[in-house]
């Protein structure tokens, strides 16, 4: 149950500070977008207001054909993930998963055995089967991040928005995890749209890439796009470790290509 | 002096700084336990000596005095309202200050702390100036026939006044340490507010809004100052356990005094014993719930 998310000319100052100037993003039902920045570039507070977390001073965000302003955020049914994951430490793994459903009103809330099954399954999917008695302080870093994934898609969400979902852990369980969240991605075809400054993930992950600049879209496109015919030269430079590494690659591949043939 | 005098050899021959350091550490160590000793530990031990010193029978006679039974009975009651006032109080504005942005936030966080800054007697006296008779609100408060001043409700308010920022002191830091986004988890997952603050928000203070109500209750219960301007001293009405022992004292009824003065440095005691066991206790929730992630 994955909807399309249009963002719609969305603008937020701080202050008198400008973090977002008119971004406009259209993500189709079931896509994984990354949105790629250095950062001050509004990348956030974009993935933010979509969630609802910030008010947009103006500008529309539309889940499908619902206007995200005339919902509440309980309304919005957002999966999102926080930065620093956000797990409630009070709350061993399985209540921290299970918050969602219990939050339910009454009418809609599924029984004990129901929320018990649904996150046992969660855990499973998330591979952390057995774990869920230990509290979040007892857990590594990928492990925290997998728990609050599955705390975001117990409800179901329309959407699933990451926050830098990879930026607090070590670059090996970094690679492992992006793969993981790929072939999650594929077999449970959530919207997605997830925040990185980090190049390398955003080209490896993501089937579109949106580029921000100072609180305006760059450039929006597949990774080839990009590197092909990059918009601007802010992009251009900001890739540029990419395109070099990409070029080497054909380079050193050249030869080889030419002698199997 | 000796100390700058080896910051230098320190780094070049360690050796001799080692042993320095190992003597440096008894002779301070040695300091404190002493401090500590003399300072906190004899008077305490005294108060106990004093009130015994006549034997059990002498002590438990004094108890059995209808005008410090009512002492005792007054500042069970003043600490009954003064702290789950201040306890609601302190968290609702911990709560403000630690997860909004206003306007007048550094104002409220000076105005918290005010009643540390001031003198107790003068937070009595404000409230004499005030609801006194020849106070403000004197006047009307005569003809509507109540009485704040040398009654129960102007001791209420000088002990609510004077222990307002224990709660708040401890939750303030703490709930900025931990930001607002597991609340904002919360909300996202779709819990409605009172749900996150008593699910996700609370429990995750409360450690530290237990220990803000242990001292703000031993305050409450043994602040002299504030209360002795706004009491008027009237026996069995308006005395409360402080108040009490100053006048026993005065009227050398020294058994009297250290009895009612061990009963408070015993329930201080108590209130400290608790603390420990539960953090002893509860030591790996609370080592959880401090630890950022």
């Amino acid at each position: 149950m994955s909807v399309p998310v249009r963002v719609r000319n969305l603008e937020k100052t701080f202050g008198r500070y400008p973090a977002l100037k008119g971004v406009s993003l259209d993500v189709e039902a079931g896509e994984l977008v990354a949105l790629l920045g250095p950062s001050g570039s509004g990348k956030t507070t974009l993935l933010r207001a979509i969630a609802g977390l910030e008010q947009p001073d103006a500008g529309q965000v539309l889940f499908g054909d619902l206007d995200a302003n005339t919902l509440s955020l309980r309304e919005r049914r957002i999966g999102f993930v926080f930065q620093q994951y956000a797990l409630f430490r009070h709350m061993k793994v399985f209540d921290n998963i299970a918050f969602g459903l219990r939050a339910r009103p009454r009418a809609s809330r599924p029984s004990e055995a129901g929320i018990r099954s649904r996150v046992l399954d969660l855990l499973h999917l998330v591979q952390l089967d057995g774990l869920e008695a230990r509290y979040p302080a007892q857990l590594s870093g990928g492990q925290r991040q997998r728990v609050a994934l599955a705390r975001a898609l117990a409800i179901e969400p329309r959407v699933l928005l990451l926050d830098e979902p990879f930026g607090a852990l070590d670059a090996r369980v970094r690679k492992d995890l992006r793969k993981w969240l790929r072939d999650l991605h594929q077999r449970t075809g959530h919207t997605t749209l997830f925040v990185t400054h980090d190049q390398d993930e955003a080209f490896e992950l993501a089937g579109r890439i949106a580029i921000l600049d100072h609180g305006r879209i760059a450039q929006v496109g597949t990774a080839q796009d990009i590197l092909d015919r990059p918009a601007t030269p802010f992009v251009g430079s900001f890739i540029e470790g990419i395109a070099r590494r990409e070029a080497q690659a054909r380079e050193w591949t050249k030869p080889h290509v030419v002698a199997s043939r | 002096m000796a100390m700058s005098d080896r910051v230098l050899p320190l780094a070049h021959t360690p050796e001799r700084a080692n042993s320095e350091t190992a003597l440096t550490k008894v002779i301070l160590i040695g300091l404190a336990v002493l401090f500590l000793v003399a300072i906190l530990f004899l008077p305490l031990v005294t108060v106990f000596i004093e009130a015994l010193r006549k034997g059990w029978g002498t002590l438990f006679e004094s108890f059995g005095d209808p005008d410090t039974l009512a002492a005792i009975r007054l500042t069970l009651l003043v600490a009954a309202i003064a702290v789950p006032f201040n306890a609601a109080i302190g968290l609702a504005a911990s709560w403000a200050i630690a997860k909004f942005e206003f306007r007048g936030k550094n104002l409220l966080l000076t105005l918290i702390d005010l009643p540390f800054s001031i003198s107790p007697v003068i937070s009595g006296l404000v409230y004499v100036l005030l609801f006194g008779a020849q106070g403000w609100l004197g006047p009307w408060l005569q003809a509507h026939d109540i009485q704040i001043i040398f009654a129960v409700p102007g001791i209420v308010l000088a002990t609510v006044l004077v222990t307002f920022p224990f709660v708040a002191r401890e939750l303030i830091p703490l709930m900025q340490s931990q930001g607002t986004s597991e609340e904002e988890a919360a909300l996202l997952l779709g819990a409605s507010g009172w749900h996150t603050f008593f699910k996700v928000t609370l429990p995750n203070v409360k450690w530290a809004l237990l220990y803000g109500v242990l001292l703000c209750n031993a305050r409450a219960m043994g602040e002299f100052g504030a209360v002795s301007v706004v009491s008027g001293h009237i026996r069995g009405l308006t005395n409360t356990m402080p108040l009490h022992i100053e006048i026993l004292y005065n009227e050398y009824n020294f058994v009297g005094a250290f009895a009612v003065a061990s009963l408070l440095a015993g329930l201080a005691l108590f209130t400290l014993l608790a603390k420990t066991v539960l953090e002893w206790r509860f030591a790996g929730e609370i080592a959880a719930t401090a630890r950022r992630h």
